[in-house]
């Protein structure tokens, strides 16, 4: 969790990830930030995350982003 | 609260139905001032009392026919359902459409239409279009006359096609809302200046000279209308040369004549017998006869019908001598309004296409 | 038939009057059989692109999710099984669905590269060999099918991606494609929004009724008084390169904003609005985009599902991908971090970029069109440090007059961009466009020169108030929200009279129609 909050943290220092739940409804990550994100959290975790789960949902807080890469592990 | 809601929806409907009428009689041509032609076609429906001669045809009737003429020297009853360009079956339509109101006993055709055989001008459909009342000849000439670019829509809602006029409202728009003036004598178009006929181009040499068979079947159609309603059908080509007529459409037509068994006379080459001079009785250079030239015309062509069909002569009928005394009137106070422009500017003012507005 | 044809005014009224008498059963073959004569309208042989499209979309995605059946049917009787078998067995599957997608991919989007693309390459490739064989051929380019392709691959990549259950019916999936009101110009919608509400059963619903009307009436406004008026003036400026330089194709430049934008969000409103008027609720494809204060902005508001389709199913694809991501860590480790972090980012926007300019248009406008885009949003990305610093140090952030210059800058700079689809071809726009620095015509402006571009000057009053009752109507939706339910909550005849009103405005001050023009009348002749 600490490695992801330090990604999203790079990328946004502006915003309270720990407490945001309206990262993609309030427009704050934008399609960059997101290939960003993946990109780091493939680089730094070697997780892959695939584009069928590129949704809000899974992007629309730090919580639900770490639900995310708990669940692909361990498929 | 359903209820409510939609009788307001069915008032503002009605309103705006309301509004579009007014903005369609608004926007709609007057064709009061300058080109008149446009209420040619609409004036017909105001006459009160039948007629024993009926002219269809373009301007080689409405300019070289007076009406007048054929009353006062003959007694005979006549109108023309002229308009701007009328193409064949525009006449043949406006004659269906006449014979809703009256039966003549002579109807004459004018053949130079004959020469188009397809829908030419927007403009001019409108002008021979818009003015007819509605029904299934209204129709029927529509569909016959509509250009590729137009559609039926159109006519029957003319406010779609007028609409952008609003920016070039004049005060005629306004002032004519409701109630038009008279622009014609029984159909006769007045012009009384004089410009003397000077020569024409050489004609074209024509690829083909056959008239079209569309624009001769809709002839056929005429020909057929008048047989079958006990109508002598008449063919004249006007006593003006230009646009050329050609020997091989005379041709065609004096044969096509000889086969119905109906008179045609072209009076260009019977100038001299008509008495007409065109230095003097033209009023644009022998395209159009003035005045002079229309009533020597109409004296001619007056005779030869009451010589050869059985005409009455309505100066003695009390009803129609009131009716067309009337006519007599307002064709002599135009004609005097003529005469005095010509005297005091040289040319006319309020009428003919550059008129301004009085 | 143009949304704007008698033709298909009295359609739309034919299908909505039936869409609510016909019993409810009725209502969705009522959509298809009225989409499927409108593009038989157009042409006959269309319908034989769609329907393929269409079925090969149908069939594909039964076999998509009938292997997944299957992984879940075996899992389902083996309980016992281990993590790499399971995996083991995914991946297997996958990749047997991975091979029906590329058929699906290969047969929908090679229709639409066969019809749309061909002669652009011929005529390239004639041009790079110098030989007369390849010369452009004569060919049927259906309507509409750069949106109607996209909808379905869409849907199909949806299916396969698990979000989507695939269409057992057909007749449905048809409908979804081909769906008349938005088959010419879009929006590209999403089969999981547009068929929650496509199928109906819609009972009659007098307030999406005349909501849906009134947005109809609304972009006709925008599209036959404003967009059909000025594209007079528009036409001239770009047809006469010689003569309209420097000011003139400044002018051309916001002319064509303006049009653009009026032709474009009026379509769809018409769209939507006939959509909601039969309870059907289509995407959203513009919100106020020329408020946007950048160019990502715009592009977020502007042509809204473009853009995301671009985003779901290249963007993402792209930048997640193996390769990509390998690329990335490469670069990382060997030029850097900063290079790395670009890699990914640089490569897909690049990508997408030159997508959607082809996809405007086969042309080489449209590819250097689309490829200003991505140098302007890379170009705007890099200089944000330099923002942040500069907005550190002067404090006019969020405050209005420079949010107005944010806005400003935006559409000049999409204007400037969007010259590439006005002019002849890509050398003349780059001459065009420099002129407008090199020649200085700013008279033309007042000195009646605009008076000779076809407009009269009340065309010009008619687009200036136009002009203001757009900017007004975006202004209220901007602050307050939506115009319609505002006026719904006054008596109902205040939004019968705007409809009314709008009507009227339409039929008189709309550009349609031969105009009157007594100077036809040539009147000596006759």
């Amino acid at each position: 969790m600490d490695t992801l909050l330090s990604i999203l943290r790079s990328i946004h220092p502006e915003v309270d990830f720990e407490l945001c739940d309206t990262l993609i409804d309030d427009s704050i990550l934008d399609s960059l930030d997101i290939i960003a994100i993946i990109s780091e959290i493939n680089a730094q975790m070697d997780v892959t995350i695939p584009p069928e789960e590129i949704v809000p949902e899974n992007f629309n807080s730090a919580e639900a982003l770490w639900d995310l890469i708990e669940r692909l592990e361990d498929e | 609260m359903k209820r409510k809601a939609f009788l307001s929806g069915l008032a503002v409907f009605l309103a705006l139905a309301a509004v579009l009428w007014f903005c369609q009689r608004l926007l709609m041509p007057k064709y009061q001032t300058g080109i008149v032609e446009g209420s040619m076609v609409e004036e017909y429906y105001r006459e009160e009392l039948p007629h024993e001669v009926l002219f269809i045809g373009d301007c080689e009737v409405y300019e070289n026919f007076s009406t007048i003429t054929l009353w006062e020297n003959y007694g005979i009853t006549s109108y023309i359902r002229g308009s701007a360009q009328q193409l064949v079956w525009q006449s043949y339509y406006l004659l269906e459409d006449a014979l809703r109101y009256e039966t003549p006993k002579v109807v004459v055709f004018n053949v130079l239409a004959l020469k188009y055989n397809t829908p030419q001008s927007e403009a001019y459909n409108r002008m021979s279009l818009d003015g007819m009342r509605w029904s299934g000849s209204k129709a029927a000439a529509i569909r016959a006359s509509m250009t590729e670019d137009e559609s039926f829509v159109d006519y029957v809602f003319p406010l779609l096609r007028y609409h952008a006029r609003w920016s070039e409202l004049t005060g005629d728009d306004f002032k004519h809302l409701f109630s038009k003036d008279l622009v014609t004598h029984a159909g006769y178009y007045m012009r009384v200046d004089v410009k003397p006929q000077t020569g024409f181009p050489p004609p074209m040499v024509l690829p083909d000279y056959t008239l079209g068979a569309n624009a001769m079947g809709y002839l056929d159609k005429i020909t057929a209308l008048c047989k079958e309603n006990g109508i002598a059908l008449i063919l004249i080509k006007a006593p003006t040369e230009y646009p050329h007529w050609y020997d091989e459409w005379d041709a065609q037509i004096v044969e096509y004549a000889e086969k119905n068994g109906l008179p045609y006379f072209n009076y260009i080459g019977l100038r001299d017998e008509i008495g007409l001079d065109m230095t003097t009785d033209t009023y644009d250079a022998g395209l159009h006869l003035n005045t002079r030239g229309a009533e020597k015309m109409a004296d001619y062509f007056g005779r030869y019908l009451t010589e050869n069909y059985d005409l009455t002569d309505y100066r003695t009928d009390p009803d129609y001598a009131a009716v067309w005394s009337e006519k007599v009137k307002y064709y002599n106070d135009m004609k005097e309004q003529q005469y005095a422009e010509l005297a005091e500017y040289g040319h006319l003012v309020s009428f003919g296409a550059n008129a301004i507005e009085g | 038939m143009l949304f704007t044809s008698y033709g298909f005014i009295a359609f739309m009224a034919a299908v909505l009057v039936l869409y609510y008498l016909l019993p409810k059963v009725c209502q969705w073959p009522l959509l298809l059989v009225a989409s499927l004569a409108f593009y038989a309208i157009a042409d006959w042989r269309y319908l034989f692109f769609i329907v393929f499209t269409a079925a090969s979309a149908y069939l594909i995605a039964l076999k998509l999710e009938s292997i997944e059946a299957r992984r879940k049917a075996i899992l389902a009787q083996s309980p016992d099984m281990s993590k790499e078998e399971k995996k083991a067995l995914k991946a297997r599957h996958k990749a047997a669905q991975w091979r029906w997608l590329l058929l699906a991919l290969f047969l929908e989007l090679g229709v639409l590269a066969v019809t749309k693309y061909t002669n652009f390459v011929l005529e390239n490739l004639g041009k790079l060999f110098r030989d007369g064989r390849f010369h452009a051929i004569d060919m049927i380019v259906p309507m509409g099918i750069s949106f109607y392709t996209f909808q379905t691959v869409s849907y199909v990549i949806d299916v396969y991606r698990g979000k989507q259950t695939a269409q057992r019916n057909f007749l449905k999936l048809l409908l979804f494609v081909s769906f008349f009101p938005q088959l010419v110009q879009g929006p590209i919608s999403r089969y999981g929004d547009l068929s929650k509400t496509l199928y109906g059963p819609h009972p009659y619903d007098g307030k999406a009724v005349s909501f849906g009307l009134t947005r109809v009436l609304w972009g006709y406004f925008k599209k036959v008084v404003l967009a059909d008026r000025i594209i007079t003036a528009v036409t001239a400026l770009i047809a006469d390169t010689a003569q309209y330089t420097g000011t003139y194709v400044f002018v051309a430049m916001l002319f064509y904003a303006f049009e653009l934008y009026c032709d474009f969000t009026g379509g769809i409103d018409i769209t939507i609005g006939l959509a909601e008027a039969m309870g059907i609720k289509v995407a959203e494809n513009f919100n106020l985009p020329y408020f946007s204060k950048n160019i990502k902005e715009y592009w977020n508001r502007w042509h809204i599902t473009m853009g995301t389709w671009f985003t779901d199913y290249i963007f993402y694809p792209i930048s997640v991908s193996k390769p990509m991501l390998k690329l990335s860590k490469w670069s990382r480790d060997h030029l850097g971090k900063a290079v790395g972090k670009r890699v990914t980012v640089y490569l897909s926007c690049f990508a997408v970029w030159l997508a959607t300019g082809i996809w405007h248009g086969a042309a080489w406008n449209f590819v250097v069109w689309g490829l200003m885009n991505f140098v302007v949003i890379m170009a705007s990305q890099e200089l944000e440090p330099l923002y942040a610093r500069f907005h550190a140090r002067f404090h006019v952030k969020g405050k209005a007059p420079y949010e107005v210059f944010q806005i400003v800058r935006t559409i000049l700079l999409m204007s400037v961009i969007r010259m590439f689809d006005c002019y002849r071809d890509v050398p003349m726009t780059f001459k065009m466009v420099g002129t407008m620095f090199t020649r200085f015509n700013i008279h033309v402006l007042w000195d009646g020169s605009l008076l000779a571009l076809g407009l009269t000057g009340a065309d010009y009053g008619v687009l200036i108030i136009g002009f203001f009752i757009v900017l007004g109507v975006s202004l209220y939706k901007a602050r307050r929200g939506s115009v319609r339910e505002a006026l719904y909550r006054k008596p109902r005849a205040a939004l019968y009279g705007v409809m009314a009103a709008l009507a009227l405005v339409i039929v008189i001050f709309g550009a349609y129609g031969v105009g009157y023009d007594s100077s036809q009348f040539i009147y000596n002749q006759f």
